[in-house]
């Protein structure tokens, strides 16, 4: 037969009807079935078992981590333990840190005026870019290089698949899929990576499901947020240990009310836009393995830190620079960044936000990792010269700016609900394939955010809390 | 075959076989295993230096099967069927040999240049578990190695295993699952016209059985892999090479 691309896509077809008739909706069974059968009987002939066959640690542990009546709580204390860790531990490096960087950039300071260069030179590269980045790493460095670790250990040791396990149920009953929980876990750490390891989900309904919720998961962009605001504002009265125990479980509850709202949006879906049932599937629980320990902490402290922190700064350093440009650029006697402040602020009051906040979350939409920075430097480019030099000094400048602990609250809300960090829309596109379902990646958080923040705002101030 | 060439060797295997740790332990390429299924979820690549040839390893995402219920599923199979790699490492967990060679078995039917690593042997040795590799090497009709990535034992004769498999000098044959008499006319059925349509390039007994199984976007996928082939004659090149090496 010659060749011809008409030639080829007909034959094509006809092997295409060809297979289509002989097919039957049995042979998937006698294949599969055949499969086991034939991999049974190597084994038969290969393996030998000289000691019984079941493993009694791994029954014994199962028995207490997926309990029905512990396994919730060994669960939420597990996850408290492990935010108690990072708070309690990166707060004196964090420190150190920022005070290193000042220390720096008084001496770098020098050096740009003993060279004579203009203001606006030092402003860019300074006071936007200089401070931009070593915010992000004094801030969050800490925190990444204990939680990472922490997490590592506990997933190589075995205990996330059993987190799985626990949670299955709760999956089914809102029409998701278990598997969502491990998706989810992947979203403690980035979003955007968590977007791709959906795929391990099988039906596309449920796969849109976990691809559509999971930034309710807190990423590891918001955790700096999340710890700075909850230890300086929510555990204002208390002192030492009891302020870490505090602030950890005011992060708890923000976790445990992001996967409350992933449940009623998964719940919500399931009964509109993406009807159907849950489908079954295997959970493997693999055995309990004594992780490696050095391995574990090196692996994931130098490269997953190592790589979070280069895509922060990738994108904080721009951003810190267009703040400053911003933020120093007049019309009139307003500069470009005021008008933005100020265009916002009166829907931002009305979320019990301000305006700067609100500014700091839409400039932040490349990466959640900017937003505080952001959010500072908005606030200290308005006139008050204030230094960073520690933490304590940070609350003194959200305090100077009208700040409540209403403020914080629904500052931590708006950012455990807001619209996906831009890097995760584009992978929603990218996997969806669909600008449909990406806007409505966006709008269903977005939504949510706005309308909690609104709701608690008028509750606090109606009843009279602040 | 000449020395230094690269050659991609694909790593297969169930999740939580240590496939990833294998990969870590092989590669020195700094990249984090996780303890659950799917959780690779793009191709991570890394290279290993043996005997003046460079292999650069391909980490195929943890599947339980090849049947593309999954994207990670049809991501691995693709692989596999479509890039021709000239090794496939099939991972296999020894604590659960039984589920994991269904596996093994699947890439079997797809390619002959297969090696089975039976990884995880300190841990099944604990629990009792005596795995004859000889005999199973004998069953299978491919290479099978035993290995503990975790503890870096077994890798010299991996490493040289897959060095003789490129050069040719290993011949498998690779146990081929007999089906029931009724699947199996249906098979030789369509093998021809499979044949006459793809030729040698890709496997056709395994391509009509996907396409009994009711794969059609199988056919689109081939469609689509062949017209690029077309496209760039430097492709077609290295193709060649590659089936020259399925039928030594």
């Amino acid at each position: 037969m010659e060749y011809s691309p008409e030639n080829e896509r007909q034959s094509f077809r006809e092997l295409l009807n060809q297979a289509n008739e002989l097919s039957t909706s049995s042979l998937r069974d006698e294949v599969v079935s055949s499969l086991y059968q034939t991999s049974q009987q190597i084994c038969s002939r290969t393996v030998r078992f000289t000691k019984s066959k079941e493993d009694k640690k791994t029954e014994r542990l199962d028995a207490i981590f997926t309990s029905p009546i512990w396994g919730f709580p060994i669960m939420l204390i597990m996850l408290g333990l492990i935010f108690y860790l990072t708070i309690a531990g990166a707060n004196v490096p964090s420190s150190m840190l920022a005070n290193f960087f000042t220390w720096l950039e008084d001496y770098i300071s020098m050096a740009f005026f003993a060279l004579n260069s203009p203001d606006w030179l030092h402003g860019v590269l300074v006071l936007g870019l200089y401070r931009g980045t070593t915010w992000v790493i004094s801030v969050m460095l800490p925190p990444m290089a204990i939680f990472f670790p922490t997490f590592a250990l506990l997933e190589s040791y075995g205990y996330l698949p059993r987190v799985a396990f626990n949670m299955d149920r709760l999956f089914k009953k809102v029409g998701a899929h278990g598997k969502q929980s491990l998706t989810m876990a992947m979203g403690f750490g980035c979003n955007a990576a968590a977007v791709l390891s959906t795929r391990i989900i099988e039906s596309p309904r449920e796969r849109m499901l976990a691809i559509l919720t999971n930034n309710f998961v807190p990423c590891n962009g918001r955790w700096g947020t999340l710890i700075v605001l909850a230890s300086l504002f929510m555990a204002a009265g208390f002192t030492g240990g009891m302020k870490t125990l505090v602030s950890s479980g005011v992060i708890v509850g923000i976790v445990i009310f992001g996967i409350f709202v992933t449940f009623a949006v998964s719940w919500v879906l399931s009964k509109t836009m993406l009807k159907g049932v849950p489908t079954h599937y295997t959970l493997e629980l693999p055995p309990y393995r004594r992780p490696k320990f050095f391995d574990t902490i090196v692996r994931s402290s130098l490269n997953k830190s190592y790589a979070v922190l280069m895509r922060a700064i990738k994108i904080a350093a721009p951003a810190g620079i267009l703040t400053w440009v911003f933020a120093n650029i007049y019309i009139g006697d307003t500069s470009i960044f005021m008008y933005g402040v100020n265009f916002l602020d009166p829907f931002a009051q009305s979320l019990g936000l301000d305006g700067y906040i609100m500014l700091a979350f839409l400039l932040g939409l490349p990466a959640n990792e900017v937003v505080l920075p952001i959010l500072l430097m908005g606030y200290l480019s308005t006139g008050s010269m204030l230094e960073v030099d520690n933490l304590a000094d940070l609350k003194n400048i959200f305090l100077d700016q009208g700040w409540t602990w209403l403020t914080a609250l629904n500052m931590m809300l708006f950012s455990l609900l807001h619209y996906p960090c831009g890097t995760t829309l584009i992978n929603i596109y990218k996997e969806t394939k669909s600008y449909k379902w990406t806007f409505v990646a966006f709008l269903i958080p977005t939504v949510i955010a706005i309308g909690v923040t609104f709701a608690v705002a008028q509750l606090v101030r109606g009843m009279g809390w602040v | 075959m000449t020395t230094n060439e690269v050659y991609r060797i694909a790593l297969a295997g169930n999740p939580n076989t240590g496939k990833s740790t294998l990969f870590n332990a092989l590669t020195g390429l700094k990249q984090h295993t996780g303890n659950w299924a799917g959780k690779t979820v793009s191709l991570a690549e890394g290279s290993v230096h043996y005997k003046k040839n460079t292999y650069r390893l391909i980490d195929l995402p943890g599947t339980y099967s090849l049947y593309s219920n999954s994207t990670d599923e049809e991501v691995a199979r693709n692989y596999i069927v479509f890039e021709k790699p000239h090794v496939t490492l099939v991972v296999l967990d020894a604590t659960s040999l039984e589920r994991n060679l269904n596996l093994a078995l699947q890439v079997m039917e797809m390619t002959s240049n297969v090696i089975v690593c039976v990884n995880l042997i300190d841990e099944a040795k604990k629990r009792g578990i005596e795995i004859d590799e000889l005999k199973l090497m004998r069953q299978l009709g491919v290479p099978v190695l035993k290995i503990s990535a975790r503890n870096k034992t077994g890798f010299p004769a991996l490493l040289d295993t897959i060095d003789r498999m490129i050069r040719g000098e290993i011949s498998t044959s690779p146990y081929a699952i007999q089906y029931n008499d009724e699947t199996e006319g249906k098979i030789s059925q369509l093998v021809p016209n499979v044949k006459k349509l793809v030729g040698d390039r890709f496997p056709s007994r395994w391509i009509a059985l996907r396409l009994l199984d009711g794969d059609t976007s199988l056919l689109d996928e081939i469609q689509k892999r062949m017209h690029q082939e077309e496209e760039s004659t430097w492709n077609t090149v290295q193709k060649t090479s590659g089936s020259h090496l399925e039928n030594f």
